[in-house]
């Protein structure tokens, strides 16, 4: 077994919507993510997945809680040292594609190494490398509004390991895309996974999918009600 | 840098996008821009041609002038260059007691000696057309000595400048400028040339014989013309009669001003110090007038501050408009901003810091000012060209104001665009990508 990645530890989230209402979302969640492994996230709608993932990727703070990523204490962290996380550490893939318009697919892969101030020409470089491992290399000038739904998640996805990230966080990244598609898509994470060794924690509505990771941890209500061993 | 290129290029695209959104937000700094430039140009212009044309009048003559005596000695300053501001004071008509006589002007000189070179005396009758059977043009009729002549280049073509007897007689003869010959005599100076010609102002006409027809220098205009000119009476020429006859018409017998050519080795200023003493001396005993010695060196200096103060005030106004577009740049950063809160949410997602988000914003804002600011300076350059070439001045951008008009733009891009850019940094990743 390879060292936590992951550490969450009694996560709540509430979300203050008007005095006096308060909706708590996450009631307590707690566990562990390895290096390495590939987890899915699976759950009802409504039932807080995308919350979490948010706390995870240090897009949202929670409420309550403590949370380690690689090491590093994330409740401490000031914005800017989370800016810099999410930069270097974290690869996020959204079911919505995310994009920047009116920017080539080349550009948008480079877009982290920019932020990260990787020089120009190995930036180039190693976006067109990304785009071949996703087998993009022929659009990599096409924009985001020229490209189908397939073919814009594979850019999301050579985006999201511009820098080489420690984890992936994929929020239903098939969700819109039909099962064919949606196929190729997960077999990348697979190639990521079983080729480069990335950690990948995956949220999704489907079961088989689910069930070819290594970990289902379940969620219902902003409770970790199961976890269980997949196929993967 | 890569940043700064990627942030232009993003800006440009965001503009080409909504072209006509872009251009309206831009109006304000356009027309602010154009308009300061425009009036910089023309007013640079119009001071550097009229400072010219009065060096060209000798900058070391002395302009004598009979100015009314303030009723309350302490508002001496209000009474600026033959105009009294303060508007209660009663207007007195100088009577012939009253006038600066020749007999004064023999006294200066004997007091004042090689100091002073020759006098050029002015009549003026009034504006009026001269006819030549069926055709007419425009003059200013004056009365003037031969240092008026000698003071402004001017030169006789065609006769003879008025006989002694003429001027001692005060006969009616007159000199026609060259120029009127555009329309009379069919150009033809020698048919000019001791013709008749009746001249209507005010409702009387005069008769006065042609002696001869003068020329102004090249590319200066003389003094009524040039004032004529400005005031849009293109083709007004002046009509030169002699002193006597111009005094005759008018009922007069002395002079309201006079110019005082002096030794070039003087120094004006002081002589019209002087010069002002020894008329001070004469007339202490005149309550209501007194006379006013001023060099045209101190006239060109008051003409370049009455300049300056107008182009400060319009440049106000276009300061005005400046501002007004800068509001407009903020308000469309602002629904910029607003449009664009999912695409700042990925890219904090993807790591950029809030510094970075404030970056490209306010580097859009700089664009978008820039831009209207070059497109400012563009039509200010070529509205100020044709406003220098409808007054007649020849006009050249400076270099000065287009780098402060950049400057300038890129000051309201930053000042305008600090606040929207801000608030874009501060948005929390997940709300921005959460916006819908
Ligand atoms: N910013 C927010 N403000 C208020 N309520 C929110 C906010 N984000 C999520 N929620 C609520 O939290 C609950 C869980 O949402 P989410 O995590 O998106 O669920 P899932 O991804 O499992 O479908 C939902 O009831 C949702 O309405
Ligand atoms: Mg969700």
């Amino acid at each position: 077994m390879g060292r936590t990645i992951i550490d969450l530890k009694d996560i709540y989230k509430r979300f203050y919507i008007g005095t006096p209402n308060e909706l708590e979302v996450l009631h307590g969640i707690s566990f562990n993510v390895n290096e390495g492994e590939f987890v899915a996230v699976v759950g009802q709608s409504g039932s807080g997945k995308s919350t979490l993932m948010n706390i995870i990727g240090a897009l949202d703070r929670p409420t309550e809680g403590a949370y380690m990523l690689d090491g590093v204490d994330m409740i401490a962290a000031k914005d800017n040292e989370l800016s810099k996380i999410r930069n270097r550490k974290i690869g996020f893939v959204f079911q919505t594609y995310n994009l920047i318009s009116k920017t080539n697919a080349l550009k948008n892969v480079e877009m982290p190494m920019l932020y990260a101030g990787v020089p120009g020409r190995r930036r180039i470089e190693r976006a067109k490398e990304l785009l071949k491992m996703v087998d993009m290399q022929d659009r990599m000038k096409h924009l985001p509004e020229e490209l189908s739904g397939g073919q814009k998640q594979r850019v999301a996805i050579a985006r999201a390991m511009a820098n080489d990230p420690a984890i992936i966080l994929a929020d239903e990244p098939t969700g819109a895309l039909d099962s064919a598609t949606g196929r190729m898509v997960m077999d990348l994470f697979h190639k990521l996974h079983d080729e480069e060794g990335k950690t990948i924690v995956l949220i999704t509505h489907s079961p088989e999918l689910a069930e070819e990771t290594e970990r289902i941890i379940t969620i219902r209500d902003g409770n970790v009600i199961g976890e269980r061993r997949g196929n993967g | 840098m890569t940043m700064l290129y990627e942030n232009i290029r993003l800006a440009l695209f965001s503009l080409r996008a909504n072209k006509m959104r872009a251009l309206l937000t831009m109006l304000g700094i356009i027309i602010g821009i154009a308009s300061v430039i425009a009036i910089m140009t023309v007013g640079d212009s119009v001071t550097a041609t009229v400072t010219e044309s009065m060096s060209a009048l000798g900058a070391n003559n002395i302009t004598l002038s009979l100015q009314q005596r303030p009723e309350d000695e302490e508002e001496d300053t209000a009474s600026l260059w033959g105009m009294n501001f303060g508007d209660d004071e009663e207007e007195k008509e100088p009577t012939d007691k009253d006038y600066i006589t020749t007999d004064m002007l023999k006294s200066l000189k004997d007091a004042f000696g090689d100091a002073i070179e020759t006098y050029s005396v002015t009549e003026s009758v009034g504006a009026g057309e001269i006819q030549d059977n069926e055709r007419t043009a425009s003059v200013s009729v004056m009365g003037t000595s031969l240092g008026y002549f000698w003071a402004n280049d001017l030169e006789i073509l065609q006769g003879n400048y008025f006989s002694e007897r003429d001027l001692t007689d005060g006969a009616y003869v007159a000199l026609l400028s060259e120029d009127a010959l555009d329309d009379l005599f069919d150009g033809s100076a020698e048919a000019a040339v001791g013709s008749r010609i009746t001249t209507a102002i005010d409702d009387k006409y005069y008769n006065f014989i042609i002696e001869g027809v003068y020329s102004e220098p090249e590319d200066e205009t003389g003094g009524a013309a040039m004032m004529a000119y400005y005031m849009g009476g293109m083709d007004t020429t002046d009509l030169y009669i002699p002193l006597k006859t111009a005094q005759a018409i008018n009922h007069t017998s002395g002079y309201r001003s006079l110019t005082v050519v002096v030794d070039p080795e003087q120094n004006p200023d002081e002589l019209a110090a002087q010069i002002e003493d020894f008329f001070d001396n004469l007339y202490r005993n005149n309550r209501d007038f007194e006379v006013q010695a001023m060099s045209l060196s101190s006239m060109v200096s008051i003409m370049e501050s009455i300049m300056n103060t107008l182009t400060t005030a319009i440049a106000l106004i276009g300061g005005i408009a400046l501002i007004v577009g800068g509001i407009g740049v903020m308000n469309i950063m602002l629904v910029s901003i607003t449009e664009r809160t999912r695409e700042i949410g990925t890219r904090k997602a993807l790591g950029a810091p809030n510094s970075s988000i404030r970056i490209q914003f306010i580097i859009e804002s700089i664009v978008i000012c820039i831009i209207g600011g070059a497109i400012g300076i563009v039509i200010g350059c070529l509205g100020g060209i044709a406003a220098a070439d409808y007054v007649g001045a020849s006009a050249t951008p400076s270099l000065r104001s287009i780098l402060i008009s950049l400057g300038f733009s890129m000051a309201i891009g930053v000042f305008f665009g600090y606040h929207p850019a801000n608030k874009a940094a501060k948005l929390n990743p997940i709300d921005a990508l959460r916006y819908e």
